[in-house]
This record gives C-alpha cells, sequence and structure tokens, in this order.
C-alpha cells in the first residue's frame, strides 16, 4: 500500500446516503474532505473576526490580509464592478486553498485532485462569465470575439480562433489546479516510498534512504508553496476571466 | 500602553490618550488616500501573476494544450456530424494550434488583448 502512489486518490465510500435508479449515492472520503475544507474556512474567517479588535490578533489579521490580498487582486483584474463577484472569488480561493493545504497532511484526501471537482469549479467560473456577460452586455459579449481593428477578410479566421481560445479556458483552468496537485503528491508518494524501500533492505540501505528522507521534507514544503500558489492563480485566471464578463470590448 | 488600572489621575496617561487619538486620525487619513488612490472603475485592468519559473512553464503549457484539445474535438464532431473527414480534423486541429498559441501570448503578456 505504502509502494502504490495512486492509492492516496481512490474514493471510499463511507456511508451509503441514497438510492437514484440504479446509482447509488455515497457519503465519500472526498465529500468528507470537502466539509474539512469548508468547515476550516467557516472557522478561520468567522472564527478570526467575531472579537473584532481594533489592533488585531494574529488569527484576525490572517483572516483580514485574506481579505484584503482578495478583494485588491479582485479590483486590480476586474475592477470595482467586479466587486460584486467577490463572494464568489473568496469562496473559490478559500475553498481551494483549504483543500490543497489539508492535503498535505499525511493520510487525507486531496479533493482538488480528482478533475472532476477542479473542473466542476471551473466551469462554475465559466457559466457565470457567459451568462452574466450576456446578461449585462447583451449582444456587445459577443465583440470579445472579434477585436476591433482587424480586417474584415481576415474577421472569420479570428472569430474562430478566439472562440476556441475561448472554449479552452476550462480546460486550462481545471487542468493546471489538477494536475499540480496529482503530480506534486504522487512525487510525494513515490520519494517517500524509497525510504521505506531501501530501509528493508539493511544497514547500507538504512544510510542511503537519508536522501530521499531529506527530499521528501523539502518536497513537503514545496508543495505547500505549490498548494498556495494554485489556490491563488485558480482565483487570479477566475478575476481575469470575470473581467472579459463585464469589460467584453477591445 | 495605558492599561486603565493605573490612578485616573494620572497626568502622563492624557497625554498619551491624545499621542493615541492623533495616531488613531493619522490611520484615517492614511487609509483615506489609499482607498482614493484605488484604481477607479476601468482603469485598465490587466492580467497579472508572477508565479515562481515552474508554476509559469506548467501554466503556459497547459494553455497551449487546451487550445490544441478544444480544436482537435470540435474538428473530431464536425467530421463526424457532417461526414466530412478528416477536413474538420486538419482545419481545426490548426486553428486550436493557432488558438493555443494565441492563450500562451495572452497569458505570458506578450499580446494583452485590451490595450488596443
Amino acid at each position: 500500500m505504502a509502494a502504490d502512489p495512486i492509492h492516496q486518490f481512490e474514493i471510499q465510500n463511507l456511508v451509503p446516503l441514497l438510492k437514484v435508479g440504479a446509482a447509488e449515492i455515497h457519503f465519500t472520503n472526498s465529500a468528507a474532505f470537502m466539509i474539512v475544507a469548508v468547515g476550516l474556512t467557516a472557522a478561520l474567517l468567522i472564527g478570526a473576526t467575531a472579537g473584532r479588535r481594533l489592533v488585531p490578533t494574529r488569527m484576525q489579521s490572517v483572516a483580514e490580509l485574506t481579505y484584503e490580498l482578495m478583494a485588491s487582486t479582485l479590483r486590480n483584474s476586474a475592477g470595482e464592478e467586479g466587486m460584486k463577484f467577490f463572494p464568489l472569488v473568496l469562496s473559490l480561493f478559500m475553498f481551494i486553498l483549504m483543500s490543497n493545504v489539508v492535503g498535505i497532511i499525511p493520510y487525507t484526501f486531496t479533493v482538488t485532485s480528482h478533475i472532476i471537482i477542479t473542473a466542476a469549479l471551473a466551469l462554475t467560473v465559466f457559466f457565470t462569465v457567459i451568462i452574466y456577460g450576456i446578461y449585462r452586455n447583451g449582444l456587445h459579449f459577443f465583440n470579445l470575439f472579434l477585436p476591433s481593428g482587424i480586417p474584415g477578410w481576415m474577421a472569420p479566421m479570428i472569430i474562430v480562433i478566439e472562440l476556441l481560445s475561448f472554449l479552452s479556458r476550462p480546460i486550462s483552468h481545471s487542468v493546471r489546479l489538477f494536475a499540480n496537485m496529482l503530480a506534486g503528491h504522487i512525487t510525494l508518494k513515490l520519494v517517500g516510498g524509497f525510504v521505506v524501500m531501501m530501509g528493508s533492505v539493511g544497514v547500507l540501505g538504512t544510510a542511503g534512504a537519508i536522501a530521499p528522507l531529506a527530499l521528501t521534507v523539502a518536497l513537503t514544503a514545496l508543495e505547500l508553496l505549490v498548494a498556495v500558489l494554485q489556490a491563488y492563480v485558480f482565483t487570479i485566471l477566475t478575476c481575469i476571466y470575470l473581467n472579459d464578463a463585464i469589460h467584453p470590448g477591445h | 500602553m495605558s492599561d486603565g488600572t493605573r490612578g485616573s489621575g494620572d497626568p502622563g496617561r492624557s497625554s498619551e490618550e491624545a499621542a493615541l487619538s492623533t495616531r488613531l486620525k493619522h490611520l484615517g487619513e492614511r487609509l483615506d488616500r489609499m482607498k482614493s488612490s484605488r484604481p477607479s472603475q476601468d482603469a485598465a485592468p490587466r492580467p497579472q501573476g508572477n508565479a515562481s519559473a515552474i508554476a509559469r512553464g506548467l501554466r503556459l503549457s497547459t494553455e497551449l494544450v487546451a487550445g490544441v484539445i478544444v480544436g482537435a474535438a470540435i474538428g473530431w464532431f464536425l467530421d463526424r456530424w457532417l461526414g466530412i473527414s478528416p477536413w474538420g480534423f486538419i482545419v481545426f486541429l490548426l486553428l486550436g494550434f493557432a488558438a493555443g498559441i494565441l492563450n500562451v501570448m495572452r497569458s505570458a503578456g506578450l499580446a494583452n488583448s485590451k490595450q488596443r
């Protein structure tokens, strides 16, 4: 089990909930860790801001810094009007951040290492952009696909390319987060597996196992960086895409 | 700082309070200045994000691959739908490459669609 790097991503059914036709719906370990992520987010943000002080406590400044970071990111990329999407953006950021960070802890499950989760999040953003863009700008939204200043004879090709570029967004948006988390956790598991394998060989193996052990420690630190960074990157891209919904004109 | 348990007749305390209130006022003024210096409604929104080199490389490669995949998928479905195999696939694969390159250039900040 320790040598199987994929085992950690297995979905396990914990509690059967209900049955729809032939499909059974279970409460899975994935769902459990989603609840953990949401619970931690709520505990951090609600708990830290419960006793509001002028001079913030440590936890309160964590919550305030998170808020300020997200608010300034959103303002910078989508303008003041983008602030109406602030709840969505902050929720996405906190959910992904907590899922990623919790996933580093051994024996936990990384929710964001499944593409179905990241795809669902990316598609939420994608459809928010389309629906809000059409609601706010009407047909003007489709100017997104035709940059101004293009000669008429080039327009058909440019429109197709821009359309493909737009359609490829949810793919790159979701694959980036998913691939980073999956690859990082597999690497960590493999290098950790080396320690066990070499340690079981003998004295020489135990001495040799120090190198992968040190690498595991370094990789864990790197994974922490990647976890925070990818949550932030996902959110920045969300902000940039939302900007297109608000200002589709080129 | 003043902790309120000392005698209220302490002359140092009132001056400390005055100092505190002036500092608070200064802080408020600085906050106001920061708020007013924020970019306004339509101030050039630009994509940002300075990650480490490996994250940047991964980002750009997924952008390219996503464009190609979408182009290939659309071409393949058009082929099956209209029965024009293999022309839909060929044309849309190439267009997908173009879209992928466009994605990469946008994401690298070389072709900023907002600054025309």
